[in-house]
């Protein structure tokens, strides 16, 4: 996956992200933050039509957050970002740069992930996806109702809040960058 | 208490009819452990299979003059389960199979006809949950080692039986349609 590269020379103007790229990560901030708390919220409910729905939009949502990673992850890579401003990279110590790097490696490898093992734990468990009630996805491991409670749900699990503290640090380092570094780094995403 | 005379007189007479079909009729025996009794519901767009694990069946039945024949199943709704242990809490209570007051699905046949190629049609009473109807079964008969396997399926209305009652009663969360399978193996039947 390509990282941002590091700007030469400072341009006059800083280089924004593109219209499509910001759309992308906006939708799919919102789609991850509801399905993550929609996540939380299901599995506490007792048995009953609520619940039943909840965890059904859940995998819908999921399924579209694959679809939509997988898109915005080609477009990443056939429009790359744009690279970071020269005075914030020469403000940032090494560790933040690696810091950057590593966390927009983990956030795109658990758009997939998450999503990936959630598929996995809800065919394993014998509910195949029918996507929006409508597309009937494959299941591509076979029923086994151990198999999902001891692996694919700690796996699914486990990878959805590791994915909420990565957007968390994300969302935090962005913060700090806008209002105690006040570099102007949120305005290469931030729709204007 | 003034039923009671009549009750005796119903009994006695079903006794007797069926004492006269059984000496008319070769009676069949399932195979214990060796038949299914499956239905499939939808649960937003979902296939969700259950099956029932206990069930007995009377069937008195020659092939070449099935016209005289008769068969009785009764099916245990408190042995029913989806294999999901929350969903299987929740199949025993009243909006559902509601077993404390009615524990016993029950069908029983009125007519038999042969279709040939030792398919037939077994048109009779399905009771569930206190609630009658009419229904016509297509079974198909297969041979081998002196065993019979029966299989068919049809598909009911749930709602027609009050399976799923009050908040369930919406079909766009479970399909009021239910396709039940099932498969027999019986011992005792005459060659087809």
């Amino acid at each position: 996956m390509p990282v941002p590269p590091v700007a030469a020379h400072e341009p006059a103007d800083a280089p924004r992200y593109g219209a499509v790229a910001m759309a992308l990560h906006w939708l799919l901030a919102l789609m991850i933050v509801t399905s993550f708390s929609v996540g939380l919220y299901m599995t506490s409910l007792p048995f009953s039509p609520l619940q039943l729905k909840l965890v059904n939009w859940h995998k819908w949502a999921g399924i579209t957050i694959l679809g939509l990673s997988a898109l915005r992850l080609l477009w990443r890579l056939s429009h790359p970002p744009p690279p970071l401003p020269a005075r914030i990279v020469a403000a940032m110590p090494g560790w933040q740069l690696v810091a950057h790097r590593g966390t927009h490696f983990l956030l795109y490898l658990l758009f997939f992930a998450v999503p990936l093992f959630g598929w996995a734990y809800s065919s394993a468990l014998g509910f195949p996806i029918v996507w929006l009630g409508v597309a009937p996805l494959p299941d591509f491991v076979p029923v086994d109702k151990e198999f999902a409670e001891a692996v694919l749900k700690p796996l699914h699990k486990g990878s959805a809040f590791t994915l909420a503290a990565v957007v968390l640090l994300h969302a935090a380092a962005a913060l700090k960058h806008h209002f105690v570094d006040r570099d102007g780094l949120l305005d290469r995403m931030w729709i204007k | 208490m003034k039923h009671t005379p009549w009750r005796a007189l119903c009994a006695a007479a079903v006794f007797a009819i069926a004492g006269l079909a059984s000496a008319a009729e070769p009676m069949a025996k399932l195979v214990p452990g060796q038949g299914h009794i499956g239905f499939v519901s939808k649960q937003m767009g979902v296939p969700v299979e259950g099956q029932f694990k206990t069930f007995d069946a009377q069937i008195a039945f020659d092939p070449h003059k099935p016209e005289g024949g008769t068969v009785a199943l009764q099916i245990d709704l408190a042995s029913a389960t989806l294999g999901v242990p929350q969903s299987d809490a929740e199949l025993p209570k009243a909006p559902w199979f509601d077993t404390a007051r009615f524990p016993k699905a029950g069908f029983q046949s009125r007519t038999i006809k042969a279709l040939g190629d030792g398919r037939f049609e077994v048109a009779g009473k399905l009771t569930i949950k206190g609630i009658t109807q009419e229904l016509v079964v297509p079974v198909t008969l297969t041979q081998s080692y002196g065993q019979t396997v029966a299989t068919g399926s049809f598909t009911i209305q749930r709602l027609a039986f009050k399976i799923g009652e009050g908040e369930w009663t919406d079909t766009s969360m479970v399909s009021d349609e239910v396709q039940v399978r099932f498969k027999l193996v019986l011992t005792g039947l005459r060659p087809l």
